[in-house]
């Protein structure tokens, strides 16, 4: 590629990703399902289902107690409703909280042992995995040069992880990257030094939930001054009917260490409204960064919000040590409702927290998003910079936490807060809280709300681009600021996927 | 190739008549000059036949070469060689100057059937065609507009219209806001773009823009027609009498 290219993508819409668009026809593209066997645990949340879960991961007995705990925890919680969200209430007991196909009944050693249906419903979704197994799987394969720049990427289909790609170049810098039931069994000094930190059990009842449920994830642990040597992934899909996905992350980066980690996700059509209900955690030590991007795709439900994912998500990173730094990264086009706030405690003095956020909704969606940033060490520094777009009958509220605590002297936050509506049904709202409780700290809040304008898409139209070219244009340009900071291969994606998102909205 | 017969047009939603049956034909390598005072319907005519929406045509045709250009989608004009160079240009912020142009050059080409031009040819092309408008890099990388000053602007729709290479070029008072300089500028990418497959529809008030731009006819509008057309001589008169004595003699 060019110069000229990367230019492109960072500026805005280019040509390519108003091809990929044309070329997907239909809005929504990962709408197909995978017929595979799949291995179910009976309807329903009980002690006993908590147990078979622990048991088919293996588990060792703390887990399981672990577990257990958190379920009775959440049997005497409330759902919140709080959330400027409407959904039918959620019958619990009528949802599988275990899936998994059924050629995984015993776990695959490598990539090669996993079912080609599986292999080539990620290849739909447009993940290298096979040629990565290769390089992760086959013998001999180990030294071959790989060609370009290397993601690792951990699988989760449905309840169970795949595998995971490129282990040994990652074993060779010291990076241990697996699904966490692997690293339940193979680290458990790690996961029980940190499961449960950042996140407790009793943080809230989808987080109390998944501790009790969760069934796979991703493990991450960087060692001291490592720099991770390739961006790692996790790709999520749901693809069982009536399946629940608790999928839990754990992350930790050690001292002077770095790592950049993406997450896309995606789900079949169906008529039934999917539950999906993560927690990741991230712990960041002394002079540590960690990047954690995102890029949701969930089946948002049909023109008349018709099924879709509930997407309830608990993200948070700890920055324990000083200047250690965390940037979260989401661009949130899928989902019938989501209500996700990744957060950051900034703990350590000089610590720094960024939040970049594009939420998009559409039709009959419904987001509630936002951040958490807890300013708790000296000279803390926080960024929040969110993009809200509405279009459809849709409804997109921003809300967010400034907390600035009594020994965070000379902390300080920007953020940023726009909306755009597109149509006139459709609704935008911020509610952003502050606390200070120190008179040193600094908070700078801008918000605007605007509607795209009449005459940019004239402007644009009448120099040869259609309707659709005309508002993903503006969309992305509108983006910009929350685009750039994605990693290179996402920001394309992402594009993509803002236009692919509003593609009906006007006219 | 432009061809304007008895056209009526009302702002859609005051249901006040703008155009009163304006009668056009522009050649094939002609530049034709619209003057006439505020109100007059000027602007209204370019906007009517770029197809911006407000407007309600409510008799009359207008064709390209044949083409019925009021059934088409804006789009739908821009690719059958329809430009309008704006009075006063949007701002698309986060937009790339130079990512807007490759954008619309490649819808154009797309809807042609024209292979798209790849990113090096674009990017030569477009350094080339800033050049002579005193364009730098920075300002093609700036947002649409954003910032821009006003001779920017006007700078701007003259690429623009350098890179579409349209057959029929409207520029609707591309003159106001401009000093001198500026103005000896934009006419001379205008100048450079003259050609005979290419007409211009050139809308001003003053005289002074046709001292660089020189048209071949000149028509005077007035309360929604076109009152008076002759040769550049008329907008000489113009300049020193305005347009009393013309609209007494019509009226």
């Amino acid at each position: 590629m060019t110069a000229l290219d990367h230019s492109q993508v960072k500026e805005g819409v280019d040509q390519d990703t108003v091809d990929a668009v044309r070329e997907v026809g239909s809005t929504y593209k990962h709408g197909w399902s995978t017929d595979i066997e799949m291995e179910y645990a009976p309807k329903g949340l009980t002690h006993d289902i908590v147990r078979l879960i622990s048991e088919k991961n293996e588990e060792p007995e703390w887990m399981t107690e672990w577990r257990l705990g958190a379920y009775d925890r959440w049997l005497k919680m409330v759902e919140p409703d709080w959330a400027m969200v409407d959904y039918p209430k959620i019958d619990f007991q009528d949802q599988y909280y275990y899936a998994r196909p059924k050629s995984m009944m015993v776990k695959p050693k490598s990539l090669d042992e996993v079912d080609p249906k599986l292999l080539a419903t990620y290849e739909k979704l447009g993940i290298p995995l096979r040629e990565q197994a290769i390089l992760a799987g086959v013998e001999g394969a180990e030294g071959a040069p790989a060609e370009g720049r290397k993601v690792a990427v951990d699988a989760v289909f449905d309840s169970v992880s795949l595998g995971t790609t490129f282990q040994d170049d990652l074993k060779k810098a010291g990076v241990i990257f697996c699904s966490i039931s692997d690293a339940i069994r193979d680290y458990p000094d790690l996961v029980k030094k940190y499961l449960g930190t950042v996140v407790p059990v009793s943080d809230n009842y989808y987080a109390t939930l998944n501790s009790a449920v969760f069934s796979d994830g991703s493990f991450v642990y960087v060692p001291p001054g490592v720099r991770c040597p390739m961006e790692l992934s996790t790709y999520f899909r749901i693809n069982a009917e009536n399946t629940g996905q608790f999928e839990r992350t754990l992350i930790i980066a050690d001292k002077g260490s770095y790592v950049s980690y993406l997450e896309g996700c995606t789900a079949p059509k169906r008529d039934e409204a999917q539950l999906h209900a993560a927690v990741v955690e991230i712990i960041v030590e002394e002079d540590a960064e960690v990047k954690y991007s995102t890029v949701q795709n969930w089946y948002p439900g049909d023109e008349d919000g018709k099924g879709g994912i509930y997407n309830f998500v608990t993200k948070r990173a700890d920055c324990r040590g000083d200047r250690s730094k965390v940037m979260w990264t989401q661009v949130e086009t899928g989902a019938a409702v989501t209500w996700k706030y990744p957060s950051c405690i900034l703990r350590g003095d000089d610590s720094q927290g960024e939040f970049y956020s594009i939420a998009i909704t559409n039709n009959w969606q419904q987001a509630d998003t936002g951040t958490k940033m807890i300013h708790l060490g000296k000279n803390t520094k926080s960024r929040i910079v969110s993009k809200g777009i509405s279009a459809g009958q849709a409804q997109n509220t921003y809300r967010g936490l400034v907390s600035m605590h009594p020994k965070a002297k000379n902390a300080r936050n920007f953020t940023q807060c726009d909306s755009l509506l597109i149509g006139s049904k459709c609704g935008a709202h911020a509610i952003p809280y502050i606390e200070a409780k120190n008179n040193s700290a600094r908070v700078e809040h801008e918000a605007t709300t605007s509607k795209v304008d009449e005459n940019q898409l004239f402007y644009c139209r009448s120099r040869g681009m259609d309707e659709e070219e005309a508002v993903a244009l503006v969309v992305n340009g509108f983006c910009k600021d929350v685009l750039q900071a994605l990693p290179m291969e996402f920001a394309m994606e992402a594009q993509q996927l803002v236009a692919i998102s509003l593609e009906g909205s006007v006219g | 190739m432009l061809e304007i017969k008895d056209l009526h047009v009302e702002l859609a939603e005051e249901d006040k008549a703008i155009l009163k049956g304006v009668d056009l034909k522009i050649e094939a390598g002609k530049v034709h000059a619209i003057m006439g005072p505020n109100g007059s319907g000027k602007s209204t005519l370019a906007y009517v036949l770029s197809g911006r929406p407000g407007y309600e045509v409510k008799q009359g045709t207008a064709t390209l070469d044949g083409t019925d250009l009021l059934e088409l989608e804006p789009e739908e004009r821009a690719a059958a060689g329809l430009f309008q160079a704006f009075q006063y240009p949007v701002e698309i912020p986060g937009v790339g100057n130079m990512t807007f142009l490759r954008t619309a050059v490649n819808a154009q080409r797309k809807a042609r059937g024209q292979e798209e031009l790849s990113a090096a040819e674009f990017l030569k092309e477009v350094r080339a065609k800033a050049k002579d408008l005193e364009i730098d890099a920075e300002m093609l990388k700036r947002p649409v507009n954003v910032g821009f000053s006003g001779g920017e602007k006007k700078r701007n729709e003259i690429l623009q219209m350098a890179m579409l290479e349209p057959r029929m070029c409207m520029l609707d008072e591309t003159d106001s806001g401009l000093d001198v300089d500026a103005m000896k500028l934009v006419a001379t990418g205008v100048n450079a773009l003259r050609d005979e497959g290419r007409a211009f529809m050139v809308i001003t008030h003053y005289q002074r823009l046709l001292d660089h731009i020189k048209p071949d006819v000149v028509h005077i509008m007035a309360d929604g027609r076109i009152v008076k057309t002759g040769g550049p001589e008329l907008a000489l008169e113009v300049e020193h009498n305005g347009y009393a004595d013309i609209l007494a003699e019509v009226a």
